[in-house]
């Protein structure tokens, strides 16, 4: 009897949270012809992939975008983050937690608070409606939380390691090279992961600081496709599972990984 | 060389500058300079940066306008049904996982997968499933629920979701009657009707995060105390009733935090999902925000609320951040 209620339960869930995946890629399968709000819950008759071969018509050039911004705004972030993490956990000095509270207080700011001034600022140095420009709003505003998980992570390595290195005179720079580096793999590999997901998911950046359509990330493009009367709706949800799909290989490929990231962002502060 | 000829205080202050000069530039002195832009008449395409007279008019303007009061209501309202169902349902979802059962890394899995897509995703496909004229409410049809509720005279089911404009559980009265002026107010307080699918798409997407956070949370306690209270008797409900979700509080607290800072900045999936809906029943201070900088040239309005925004973040970051600084220390 409790088994039943406990796999009813289970299996009740299961359909929440399958269900919006399910119109997805169903109605992404569909043709033209035969896709319909109206029949939005039914299989595909036929299975075809013009719908896709449509989205990536029209959504490649934003996904190479994606890429382009994510890629060196991820690895950028997470190095200056272990260099931060680093001396916060292994240099403590006087006033230094009080230096990693201001640092990480940028991470929690709603971002409408520096938008206005960023874009002038952007506008100004004339990196405004630039991938580039892009990039580095992801690196400045990365940089909290790249911060807080290698700090986190930083601060369950014993000191004597460093100290050992330092003693044989190396300097601060020099023990973080030889000494912390090989040990931080892991570490980078849930930082990546994080900005990774985190950037290629953003949204308001992308809309604010690059009007041009042809230089938006996908997530701009995906909602502009979405809100298009004159596009097909099986090229909508197609769109809509292009767009996922990188975060979610990441998420299937390494999820263990992903969900140790999620925890040390969260709780572990 | 200079690691042989600095103390190591200004080693590290050196590792940092870098870090520190960004944030102080991008984080303080940009929210100080929208600050100062909300205090301004800049309220056209052409930069006026001359001070306004008197100072704060325009967020005297902005509390009067019936769209930012149905903004803050919004907020108020989604934050409670989003939490309450995240939390409600992550923590049943835990307690079912809590156990050895067939496919646990399986369920596992499928309800933590959608933290990982984009909201804008999220918004896209919810916002059809919620459609009024298909979505959801072709199930109606499907499983003959509207031909009974037809052949009793009720009529068939047919919520607007999404674009249904009412606003139920009205307070109004009972504020005019508790503060003072409480009668002007522009808007009704009560919960906008179209609110309610964008919390349950908010809910499919953070569930599974509340879910690992309380998994993490059950996996530290130990068997001990589960077989101790076994072997008084407990019933298992009992069990996760009276010892362990009280021996939870900490998550909770944590997870509600997070949830609320989430809340609080809620953008990209109100924007896909619904826009600003009727009557600005879905209005969010994020997405006036943004129409007032981006569409309406309105600047000293937009970053009046964009303050608004960072107090109420401030109010949970601090006591937060000063505790970790304490902690520290």
């Amino acid at each position: 009897m409790r088994r039943i209620l406990l796999w009813s339960l289970l299996l009740c869930a299961l359909l929440f949270y399958v269900l919006p995946i399910y119109v997805m890629v169903a109605n992404g399968l569909k043709s033209a012809d035969t896709v319909s709000l109206s029949t939005m819950w039914k299989l595909p008759v036929t299975v075809g992939l013009g719908g896709f071969g449509e989205a990536w018509r029209m959504l490649s050039p934003n996904l190479l975008n994606s890429f382009a911004m994510v890629i060196p705004a991820a690895v950028i972030s997470s190095i200056i983050g272990a260099l931060n993490g680093y001396v916060f956990s292994k240099w403590r000095f006087r006033g230094s937690e009080v230096l990693f509270a201001l640092l990480l207080f940028g991470f929690f700011i709603p971002y409408q608070a520096i938008l206005l001034p960023l874009v002038r600022f952007l506008q100004w140095i004339g990196l405004y409606g630039t991938l580039p420009g892009l990039v580095l709003t992801h690196i400045v505003y990365g940089i909290s939380v790249t911060t807080l998980l290698f700090r986190n992570f930083y601060v369950a390595i014993p000191r004597a390691i460093v100290e050992a290195a330092t003693v044989d005179g190396a300097g601060m720079l020099q023990a973080f090279w030889r000494i912390m580096l090989p040990l931080s793999l892991p570490a980078f590999a849930v930082t990546l992961i994080f900005q990774f997901t985190n950037i290629w998911n953003d949204f308001l950046f992308g809309i604010t600081v690059v009007p041009n359509p042809q230089a938006q990330p996908v997530t701009i493009a995906l909602n502009n496709l979405s809100g298009s009367f004159s596009v097909d709706w099986n090229v909508v949800m197609a769109g809509a599972v292009l767009a996922a799909l990188p975060t979610a290989m990441v998420y299937l490929g390494l999820g263990r990984l992903f969900v140790r990231g999620l925890i040390a962002g969260a709780v572990k502060a | 060389m200079i690691g042989r000829t600095l103390g190591p205080r200004k080693q590290g202050l050196l590792l940092l500058l870098p870090s520190l000069v960004l944030t102080g530039i991008f984080v303080y002195g940009f929210v100080g300079t929208s600050f100062f832009f909300s205090l301004t008449n800049w309220r056209t395409l052409a930069v006026d940066l001359s001070l306004r007279e008197p100072l704060w008019q325009t967020y005297a303007d902005m509390l009067r306008m019936p769209r930012f009061q149905a903004d803050l209501r919004n907020t108020f309202v989604f934050t409670v049904l989003f939490i309450g169902f995240s939390i409600g349902l992550g923590l049943t979802l835990a307690i079912l996982l809590d156990r050895a059962i067939r496919g646990r890394g399986f369920f596992r899995s499928v309800f933590l997968f959608p933290y990982a897509l984009s909201f804008i995703v999220t918004g896209v496909v919810w916002r059809w499933i919620f459609n009024p004229e298909t979505g959801i409410n072709l199930f109606f049809e499907i499983l003959g629920i509207n031909r009974v509720l037809t052949t009793v005279g009720i009529g068939p089911l047919a919520p607007g979701w999404t674009t249904d404009p009412s606003v139920v559980l009205s307070v109004n009265q009972a504020l005019a009657a508790v503060i003072p002026g409480g009668n002007t107010f522009q808007v009704e307080w009560g919960v906008p009707v179209a609110l309610i699918p964008v919390a349950i798409a908010a809910t499919w997407q953070l569930s599974g995060f509340v879910m690992a956070m309380y998994l993490g949370g059950l996996s530290g306690i130990g068997q001990a105390v589960r077989d101790a209270a076994r072997i008084d008797g407990a019933s298992e409900f009992r069990l996760y009733r009276s010892i362990i979700i009280p021996m939870l509080w900490p998550i909770t607290i944590a997870t509600a935090i997070i949830l609320l800072h989430v809340s609080l900045k809620i953008f990209d999936l109100v924007f896909a999902m619904s826009g600003v809906g009727p009557g600005f029943a879905t209005d969010v201070p994020a997405i006036f925000v943004f129409e007032m900088m981006f569409k309406a040239a309105r600047y000293n309005l937009g970053a009046a609320a964009s303050m608004v925004m960072l107090v109420l973040s401030c109010l949970i970051i601090v006591p937060y951040l000063i505790r970790l600084v304490r902690k520290g220390e």
